[in-house]
């Protein structure tokens, strides 16, 4: 097992590698000009020239990409060209942002995919099964934006039950220990910050939640109906076992492995998908921070970020195929 | 960005047997028409294709050119059924010429990532190799980025508009198709029939070509399936961030971004486009699920 | 089972079918007897958010000493010698003071840091008295060598925009020197009398930092800044809040509110939301279209900034073909019916005849507007021997802009304008750095663009975008690339003479010269709305774009 993290995280190097170098070599095929877009109504030629100068735009690609690859060893992400700041500090806040509401969509979809899934896979061709199974294939049809706005427009405008923006009302303080606000509010006792936190997450969530949700509650049940016809499921059942005994040892555990898959993938997909959730509901995370630093030309922000989130998503992945292992160690991991 | 992915390439389509093409489909084509979710997507995506083709004549309104300021922001009424919007031009005009862009959406992206994908993956799955490890890996990059990301990234380079949109949802699509007719051409590869065809001295590329590729067919083409409904809300959500259609166009992404000023006061202007939108992605997506239950022989059963 | 599942299907198709219904007839009905439901619909609103906030303000009851002030982006960094967006400013001006400062609700000049100055005969030595017994909010005192420390400090690198920006160059500009006479006394020694120099030192990009604050944090200063201003730095979460909590040794009226917050809510309408919630008590930056309701709404107030402004459409002047005709520009200006185009500002804005706004002196009122005559315009264009019509480029950006709220639907409303007149425009948009880029090129026939003014001088709207100097390709400010050697003349002159009257004089010639030539369709002053809580007094918005916070106070 050990052998086999290892050799995945050396084989991930080259990946991450040629992220990079997509990521490099995408960008810089922008047209336009940096220099430009950060001094916009207020350039004149001899402050363009200056800047592209200072920052290190009229050097050769590859020795401004070497020196994106030094720092980065160094451990060092860069300056962003647009607000001068670390773009280590820009992601302080925002990639907790979207991690949070990644993994809060991510358990939305989960229980709510895998608890529609099995029951419907049990009470097959019941009025439930029908329902959820319906309401699956339109969740994978639905725009998460025109969803937003529309959610949005119901809980926000008309009824007022919920907040349209932002993580966290004004006047609510949060410790901010881990930037991730659910669990500095529990972290610090915070019930009401907690409550508040959880209103802001909860529309955003739902929205991302629905395209994965949908997807893991079909193929839950498909996977579950498959595993629960083979033949140890029926010895099993024909053993006397409880019912429902039979389906949560059992199947369900088989079932898993699928879905367990897709879990992985979706977190990926959540990650992307988060740019248009974070747009509708002002949502201060990376995904549009990313998109503007692209239209804004922002090498250094986009080079880094774009690399975290390669990161966290191989990763994600990595995890994925080792539980895999783990809950079923007849699979072969190579 | 696609939720489709993950569905078939999940699920029961795998590698495919080489059969008698015509049972095949026919038998599909019967098997989609009784079942009733198929049917429904079938008849919602030839409604699509009918309402873009008649556009001029089922619309009440040119979609651009008629309206004025004055008339901005009528709700729902017996002469716009639909309301009007920011310009006063009329929605349901708009929606329905829309129809066409949905259809060009599909049919260039889904074509993009078609035939990338399909050179791609059969040259990898055939050739092996080294061939296949490089265009494996950078398959595995590509895969790597969120695809959203990577599809505003390419219409950031080629400049915003609806074409390079559909470029990019199609490029973006590509790693899926690949990795679908790799891994079923593998399994064909070793068939006798390619080895008899291989022994009498047929050419590589032509018994790609010839015999490999059309025997991967039936997986391909409900992954395209799915791909179009995936395609029209990428491309939607592109022009939702202004990175796709532009302008006047009555592009139904467009039309939801333009319409978000007015969320407050006049709802109807996002409603509809955005229902539009929904209708023919479940259309595919019901479609392409019957075919794939159709042509998936395991159900047959 | 596929007979239940299409039995469900169609169930629950019906649902959505039927609640569109609802919610379409509802519309329908609340917008036909116009004005009356609309007003229901809003007390619905406003009394859901009484709830709201009887649950959430409980606690703070009148004593309520947070403002919370809504705007759409983040600021770039807390340096306000370093940015030139208006986010960044608007925090700065908190924190920061400068020597001189405008008056509340003009572009006069008054003390600030400094408490009297005054000017050599030949107008290039300029001595200022400084404050006495101010403090920055790091505790250090500010004295005659801080102000010397700041100006050597902003000639060191291109870094500080504004400066090299306003004086013309870093090392090489018009400030020769800047000495301490005494510790209360500064002397500015130019290179040339400038007039408007007093006006530029008022401009935010100038406030006074304190040397050790940016000694001690290098680097970080800009997220560490320390100035002498009525609110000290609190944190900041980027993308999301800046906090500042009031500085209680301030030297002029303490703050009316303790804590003040800055939020980034990036779309109008999720801002409204909120301010209507009563999550945000201000806000900047209103949808058009949501400004009747704002205006309605029980419990919210709106403010206008005053306009310092214009939004305008530029025809390339030096592009081969029918814009370099000055009849075909005349006919633009005659087809285009800025009563309707004025719509789509929907009350936030003026029309505009001339290239700077009215509130400034130096105005020329009795210029008369082309006016709306789509017949003239053709009779013009045949004169200018396009009978049959033409077809040009208008170039447009996406995103709203203070002096245009919707670029897009206004290029839009232009072409649908423009094509009585024959006149046939294809709309090009480009996100907002391509489109000042294309446009500084000189790729467009005619591209819509404008202007906020920096200081309050005349010269900051006409030499920035109309004179010759400023219309080099790459780099133009005047992306009309008008070149008129009297307006240039005209110009240039004005910037040495010091007596106002004069100058005003020599602005009010050029306007005329401008509007004959017509180089832009000028559209429009916008008069920016915010929107507050009706418990905020004491608001008065400045026409530069910002202004201190402290006067407001809670009822």
């Amino acid at each position: 097992m050990l052998n086999y993290i290892i050799r995945r995280l050396v084989m991930l190097i080259p990946v991450l590698l040629g992220v990079s170098i997509l990521t490099f070599s995408m960008i810089h095929m922008i047209p336009g000009d940096p220099a430009r877009s950060m001094l916009g109504t207020k350039a004149n030629e001899k402050a363009l020239t200056e800047l592209r100068e200072e920052l290190g735009l009229n050097d050769p690609y590859l020795v401004q990409y070497g020196k994106f690859l030094g720092d980065l060893a160094q451990g060092d992400l860069g300056t962003s060209f647009k607000t001068k700041a670390p773009v280590s500090d820009e992601l302080e806040s925002r990639l907790p942002a979207t991690i949070e509401l990644t993994l809060f969509a991510m358990a939305i979809a989960m229980v709510v995919g895998v608890l529609a899934g099995v029951i419907s896979a049990v009470k097959q061709y019941s009025w439930f099964d029908n329902l959820s199974m319906t309401g699956a294939l339109f969740g994978v049809s639905i725009p998460i934006f025109w969803l937003g706005l529309m959610m949005i427009w119901l809980f926000s405008v008309k009824l007022g039950w919920l907040p349209a923006s932002g993580r966290l009302s004004s006047g609510v303080e949060i410790e901010a220990i881990t930037h991730f606000y659910l669990l500095d509010s529990i972290l610090t006792l915070n019930w009401s910050g907690f409550a508040d936190v959880f209103k802001h997450l909860l529309m955003p969530g739902v929205a991302l939640a629905t395209i994965p949700m949908a997807i893991i509650a079909l193929m839950t049940r498909s996977s579950m109906l498959e595993v629960m016809n083979q033949d140890y499921i029926r010895t099993a059942d024909a053993k006397g076992l409880a019912t429902y005994l039979v389906v949560f040892q059992h199947a369900l555990k088989n079932a898993f492995l699928p879905v367990l898959t897709v879990i992985g993938l979706q977190f990926g997909f959540l990650l992307g998908g988060a740019v248009l959730t974070e747009t509708i509901f002002s949502w201060p995370g990376i995904g549009r921070f990313v998109l503007q630093s692209i239209l804004a030309r922002d090498y250094p922000v986009v080079q880094s970020t774009i690399l975290v989130i390669a990161v966290i998503f191989v990763f994600v992945n990595l995890i994925t195929d080792i539980l895999y292992k783990y809950i079923d160690p007849r699979i072969s991991l190579d | 960005m696609s939720a489709q992915m993950d569905l078939e390439q999940n699920s029961k389509v795998k590698a495919k047997k080489p059969k008698k093409e015509s049972s095949l489909w026919g038998d599909a084509l019967s098997r989609i028409l009784k079942s009733k979710t198929s049917f429904i997507g079938l008849m919602i995506i030839l409604l699509l294709i009918v309402v873009a083709v008649l556009a001029p004549v089922l619309a009440p309104y040119h979609p651009i050119d008629d309206g004025s300021i004055i008339d901005r922001y009528q709700p729902p009424s017996a002469e716009h059924w639909l309301g009007t919007d920011q310009l006063g031009r009329d929605i349901l005009s708009r929606i329905i010429y829309g129809a066409r862009i949905s259809i060009k959406i599909g049919v260039i992206a889904v074509g993009i990532a078609f035939v990338v994908g399909t050179l791609l993956g059969g040259i990898a799955g055939y050739i092996g190799r080294w061939v296949d490890n490089v265009i494996m890996r950078i398959i595995d990059i590509m895969m790597a980025f969120p695809s959203i990301l990577l599809a505003i990234a390419m219409v950031a380079i080629l400049g915003k508009s609806l074409t390079n949109a559909m470029i990019a949802v199609g490029i973006v699509g590509v790693p899926q198709f690949a990795r679908i007719v790799r891994s079923t051409v593998l399994s064909i590869k070793e068939k006798e029939f390619v080895e008899s065809a291989r022994a009498s001295g047929v050419k590589n590329g032509r018994i790609l070509m010839r015999h490999v590729l059309p025997n991967c067919m039936a997986p391909i083409i409900v992954q395209a399936t799915l791909s179009v409904g995936t395609a029209i809300l990428d491309a939607a959500g592109l022009s939702f961030l202004g990175l796709g259609a532009q302008g006047a166009t009555p592009e139904w992404g467009v039309m939801l971004s333009d319409g978000r000023a007015a969320l407050q006061t006049s709802p109807w202007v996002i409603t509809f486009p955005g229902l539009a939108i929904f209708l023919v992605v479940l259309g595919f997506n019901l479609f392409g699920d019957g075919l794939r239950d159709a042509l998936d022989p395991r159900l047959k059963q | 089972m596929k007979k239940h599942l299409f039995r469900t299907l169609l169930a629950l198709s019906l649902l959505v079918v039927l609640a569109l219904a609802a919610c379409s007839g509802e519309s329908t009905s609340s917008e036909n007897p116009d004005d009356s439901s609309d007003q229901s619909n809003e007390e619905d609103n406003s009394s859901n958010n009484n709830d709201g906030n009887s649950d959430e303000n409980a606690s703070e009851g009148s004593g309520k000493d947070t403002l919370v002030f809504g705007r759409g982006a983040d600021s770039k960094q807390l340096d306000p010698s370093k940015v030139t967006d208006g986010e960044s400013i608007y925090v700065t001006q908190q924190i920061y003071d400068q020597l001189v400062t405008y008056e509340q609700d003009s572009t006069e000049v008054k003390p600030a840091l400094a408490t009297d100055w005054k000017t050599s005969d030949d107008g290039t030595v300029w001595t200022f008295t400084l404050r006495e017994g101010v403090k920055f909010h790091d505790g250090t005192s500010f004295e005659a060598e801080d102000v010397v420390y700041n100006f050597e400090r902003w000639t060191k690198s291109k870094d500080y925009i504004y400066y090299g920006y306003m004086f013309g160059g870093h090392e090489d500009g018009l400030i020769e020197k800047v000495e301490a006479v005494d510790e209360y006394t500064v002397k500015f020694t130019l290179k040339e009398p400038n007039a408007p120099f007093i006006q530029t030192l008022a401009m935010p990009p100038f406030g006074i930092a304190s040397p050790d604050a940016i000694e001690k944090h290098g680097e970080n200063y800009f997220k560490n800044p320390v100035g002498t201003g009525p609110f000290k730095f609190e944190s900041w979460t980027r993308g999301d809040r800046i906090e500042l909590s009031r500085n209680d040794d301030f030297w002029g009226q303490k703050a009316g509110v303790k804590n003040l917050t800055f939020r980034v809510i990036p779309d109008n309408g999720a801002r409204f939301m909120e301010l209507q919630s009563g999550s945000i008590d201000l806000m900047l930056g209103l949808n058009p279209q949501d400004l009747e309701p704002a205006e309605n709404a029980d419990g919210l107030q709106v403010f206008r900034r005053p306009s310092m402004n214009v939004g305008y459409m530029a025809m390339n002047t030096d592009k081969e073909g029918p814009l370099a005709d000055r009849k075909v520009r005349q006919a633009i200006n005659l087809a285009v019916d800025k009563k309707e185009l004025i719509k789509l500002f929907e009350g936030l804005g003026k029309s505009a005849k001339n290239p700077m706004p009215p509130s400034l002196w130096g105005y020329n009122d009795d210029i008369d507007p082309y006016g709306y005559d789509v017949e003239k315009a053709k009779t013009l264009l045949a004169e200018a021997g396009y009978g049959d019509g033409i077809d040009i480029t208008l170039y447009t950006m996406p995103n709203p802009r203070p002096y245009m709220p919707q670029p897009k639907v206004t290029a839009q409303a232009i072409q649908q304008m423009l094509k009585e007149a024959n006149i046939n425009v294809e709309i090009v948009e480009n996100d907002w750095e391509t489109h000042l880029e294309v446009t500084q090129n000189g790729e467009h026939d005619m591209a819509l663009l404008g202007w906020t003014g920096d200081n309050g001088d005349p010269d900051n709207f006409l030499y920035v975008l109309l004179d010759k100097d400023n219309a080099k390709v790459g780099s133009a400010g005047n992306i009309a690339f008008y070149k008129n050697d009297e307006v240039h003349d005209l110009l240039k002159s004005a910037q040495s003479e010091m007596e106002q009257s004069k100058r005003a004089e020599k602005y009010k010639k050029a306007q005329e010269i401008i509007h004959k030539d017509a180089p832009w369709l000028p559209i429009a002053h916008t008069t920016p709305p915010l929107v507050g809580k009706d418990n905020i007094k004491g608001y008065v918005p400045h026409a530069t774009g910002s202004e201190k916070l402290h006067t407001i106070t809670f009822e």
